[in-house]
C-alpha cells in the first residue's frame, strides 16, 4: 500500500497547525506533486489539541481516511507529549520533530519507547527573532520540509514568499518576518539534517 | 486547455459558481458548507460575478426564497448542511413538485444527536424521497465536475427538477487536493444561458405556479413528477458524454472499478470509494478477485443497472454512511436488495453502516469486509446481513 509520504501533524488550536498543513499541501503542489492537506475537524477551541494531515506523492492519491503510520510527525506544541501519543504507528525509518529548546535526546523519554530520529526546533526563539511575536507554524513547516527532504531549499523559499504573498494580502508587514523564519529554522537544522 | 491547481472541495464548488455565474443565491451559513456562500459573497464583492446574494434568516426561507427566484425565471442555487437540509425539508418537496430546477450544494453532515459537525449521509438519505436528484462524489474533482453538470441536467425540458450535488463533509470539502479545471469560457458555453420555457414574469404567458389540486388531479402530477425524475436519468448520461468532450472525464451512473472478474464486490458512495479502490488495488496485488462500484447517481436509483452489475459477484458488500432506523438496512442496502430481488440475481449481500459523525473508514477495513465475504463464501461462516463496522471496541 503506498499512499505517498505521511505526515501528521499535532497542535493546539490557534497555534495554526492546520494552516502549516495547507501551506505544506500548497508548496508540495508547485513542485508537482499529488497532495493532500487536511485537518481533522472536533470541537474547534484555542488550546484544544488538534490534527492535520498531509500526502505527498509522484501518483494521484485516493485515500480518504486519517494517517495512522505516518513517515513524519510534527509536534507544534511541546505540552502534547503529556497527553497525547504522538509517535503512535509513526514508522521506525521516519521521525519526528517537536518544537522545544530542549535537546532531541532530553525528550525521548516522553515517546513511549520510539526509537527513530527526534529532532526538536525552538520555535518560539526563531518565531521572536523573525516576528517579535510566537507564531511557531513557520518554523515548524520549515523543519517538516526540511527533515522530510520534500522538496529542495531554494524551491520551497521562492514558493513560500509566493504563498504568503497570497496568504497575507492584506498585511504584508508580515511577509518578510515569516520567510526570515523559515531561513533561520534551516541554518538550525543545518548540522543535523 | 485544463489548468492544473490545488484546492478543497468547498473552494472547488465556489468556483464552479463562479464559472456558471448564476442569477441568484440565497443562503443561510451552516458547518461545514459555510465557505461557499462565504467565498461566493466575495467574487460577488469583487465584481467578479453579478449573482444576486439573498441574506436570508434561516435554511426555510433560503429554499423559499429559491423557489420563488426560480419560479421567476432566474437561475438560481443555495448550500447548505445536515440541520439546514432538514429545516428545507417542507420546500425541498415544493422545489421538486413545482418543477424548479435549483442546484443546491450540499456538503453532508450528519444530522444531531448526539451533536456533530463530521461527515455521514444522514441529511442527504433525509431528502431522498423529496423528489430531487442526489449526485454523490469521490474527491473536489467529481464535487466541481458534477456541480458544472449540475444544471444542464437539472434544466434539461425533459427534467425541469432541482438537483443535489452533494460531496462529504471536511472529507472532501476541507480538504486540500489536486484538481484540473476548465476554462471559465469552456464553463460558460457547455452551462449555456438558462431561458425557460415558462415562468412567472413573462406578462405574455401567465402561469401559475403552486395551486391547489384537487384529488381528481394530484395523483397524476405525482405520477409525472416521477416519470421526470427516473427519466432524469437518461438526461444524467446525455450530459455526461457531453461533459466528457470538454473535460476528457467520463462519468455514468455509477464507476466500476477492477469488477470485470470480481467475486466480491463493495458498492459505496462518496469519499470513501477511494480508500476502497486503493484496498482493491491491495489485494488484487495479492491475487484476491474484488472490486468497487461507487455510486454516483443516488436519485433517481438505478436499480436496475446496479443489479446488472453485481450479478456475476458471488457476494456485495453495501455500504451505507446512514442509519434508517429500521432494524432492516440501510437506504442503500434496502433498494440494491430490492433491485437484485426484482431482477432475481440472488447473490449474497452484507449490508454495512459505516463512517457514522465522522468516524473513520480505512483501507484495514475494507481488507476486513472483503475478508468476511470470502469467508461467507468459501467456509459457510454467514455474518449478520446488516451490521456495524468501525464501532468502538
Amino acid at each position: 500500500m503506498s499512499n505517498g509520504f505521511e505526515i501528521r501533524w499535532h497542535g493546539r488550536g490557534g497555534q495554526g497547525a492546520k494552516t502549516a498543513a495547507l501551506l505544506l499541501a500548497d508548496v508540495a503542489f508547485k513542485t508537482g506533486k499529488y497532495v493532500q492537506g487536511f485537518p481533522e475537524y472536533g470541537p474547534e477551541r484555542m488550546g484544544a489539541p488538534i490534527t492535520a494531515y498531509n500526502r505527498i506523492s509522484d501518483q494521484p492519491i485516493r485515500v480518504h481516511s486519517n494517517i495512522y503510520t505516518p513517515d513524519l510527525v510534527v509536534v507544534v506544541d511541546e505540552t502534547l507529549l503529556h497527553s497525547v501519543d504522538v509517535t503512535d504507528g509513526l514508522k521506525e525509518d521516519g521521525a519526528v520533530i517537536i518544537n522545544s529548546s530542549k535537546e532531541p535526546e532530553q525528550l525521548r523519554s516522553m515517546l513511549n519507547g520510539y526509537q527513530g530520529k527526534v529532532y526538536t526546533v525552538d520555535a518560539r526563539k526563531i518565531s521572536v527573532e523573525a516576528l517579535g511575536r510566537y507564531f511557531p507554524n513557520s518554523p515548524m513547516l520549515a523543519a517538516a520540509v526540511a527533515v522530510g527532504s520534500i522538496m529542495e531549499h531554494d524551491a520551497f523559499i521562492s514558493e513560500m514568499r509566493n504563498s504568503y504573498q497570497h496568504k497575507f494580502a492584506k498585511k504584508p508587514e508580515v511577509i518578510d518576518g515569516n520567510m526570515l523564519a523559515l531561513q533561520l529554522t534551516y541554518d538550525a537544522l543545518k548540522d543535523v539534517v | 486547455m485544463a489548468r492544473k491547481d490545488r484546492m478543497s472541495g468547498n473552494e472547488a464548488v465556489a468556483f464552479a459558481i463562479r464559472q456558471i455565474n448564476p442569477d441568484v443565491m440565497p443562503a443561510f451559513p451552516i458547518t461545514p458548507s459555510t465557505e461557499i456562500p462565504q467565498m461566493v459573497s466575495t467574487y460577488i464583492a469583487n465584481g467578479e460575478i453579478d449573482t444576486e446574494f439573498i441574506p436570508v434568516e434561516s435554511e426555510h426561507s433560503a429554499m423559499s426564497a429559491a423557489i420563488g427566484s426560480e419560479a421567476a425565471g432566474a437561475r438560481t442555487l443555495t448550500a447548505t448542511s445536515s440541520a439546514g437540509l432538514a429545516y428545507m425539508w417542507e420546500e425541498l418537496l415544493l422545489a421538486a413538485s413545482n418543477r424548479m430546477p435549483i442546484a443546491l450544494a450540499l456538503v453532508n453532515r450528519t444530522l444531531s444527536g448526539p451533536i456533530n459537525i463530521n461527515c455521514d449521509h444522514s441529511d442527504g438519505m433525509g431528502a431522498r424521497d423529496t423528489g430531487w436528484i442526489q449526485i454523490y462524489a469521490e474527491n473536489n474533482q467529481e464535487v466541481y465536475d458534477n456541480f458544472i453538470q449540475a444544471y444542464p441536467i437539472a434544466e434539461d425540458p425533459e427534467v425541469h427538477l432541482p438537483i443535489m450535488i452533494c460531496q462529504d463533509g471536511f472529507i472532501t470539502s476541507h480538504a486540500v487536493e489536486n484538481i484540473e479545471l476548465l476554462e471559465d469560457e469552456e464553463v460558460k458555453e457547455f452551462v449555456g444561458e438558462y431561458e425557460p420555457e415558462e415562468f412567472l414574469l413573462n406578462p405574455g404567458k401567465p402561469i401559475a405556479v403552486g395551486p391547489y389540486s384537487v384529488t381528481n388531479y394530484a395523483m397524476e402530477a405525482k405520477k409525472n413528477q416521477a416519470d421526470a425524475l427516473k427519466h432524469s436519468q437518461e438526461i444524467v448520461l446525455k450530459v455526461a458524454e457531453e461533459f466528457e468532450k470538454i473535460s476528457g472525464r467520463k462519468y455514468g451512473l455509477f464507476e466500476e472499478y477492477r469488477t470485470e472478474d470480481a467475486d466480491y464486490i463493495m458498492l459505496i458512495m462518496g469519499s470513501a470509494a477511494g480508500t476502497a479502490k486503493q484496498a482493491v488495488d491491495d489485494l488484487r496485488a495479492q491475487g484476491k478477485k474484488v472490486g468497487v462500484i461507487k455510486l454516483r447517481l443516488f436519485r433517481p436509483f438505478p436499480a436496475e443497472e446496479l443489479a446488472e452489475a453485481l450479478k456475476n459477484a458471488k457476494a456485495a458488500a453495501i455500504m451505507d454512511r446512514a442509519e434508517s432506523y429500521n432494524g432492516n438496512g440501510g437506504p442503500l442496502g434496502s433498494e440494491v436488495t430490492a433491485g437484485l430481488y426484482r431482477k432475481k440475481i440472488m447473490i449474497e449481500t452484507v449490508n454495512y453502516i459505516y463512517g457514522l459523525g465522522g468516524r473513520d473508514f480505512t483501507v484495514q477495513e475494507v481488507y476486513d469486509i472483503f475478508g468476511e465475504l470470502e469467508d461467507f463464501i468459501e467456509n459457510g461462516n454467514a455474518p449478520e446481513q446488516f451490521k456495524y463496522i468501525g464501532l468502538r471496541k
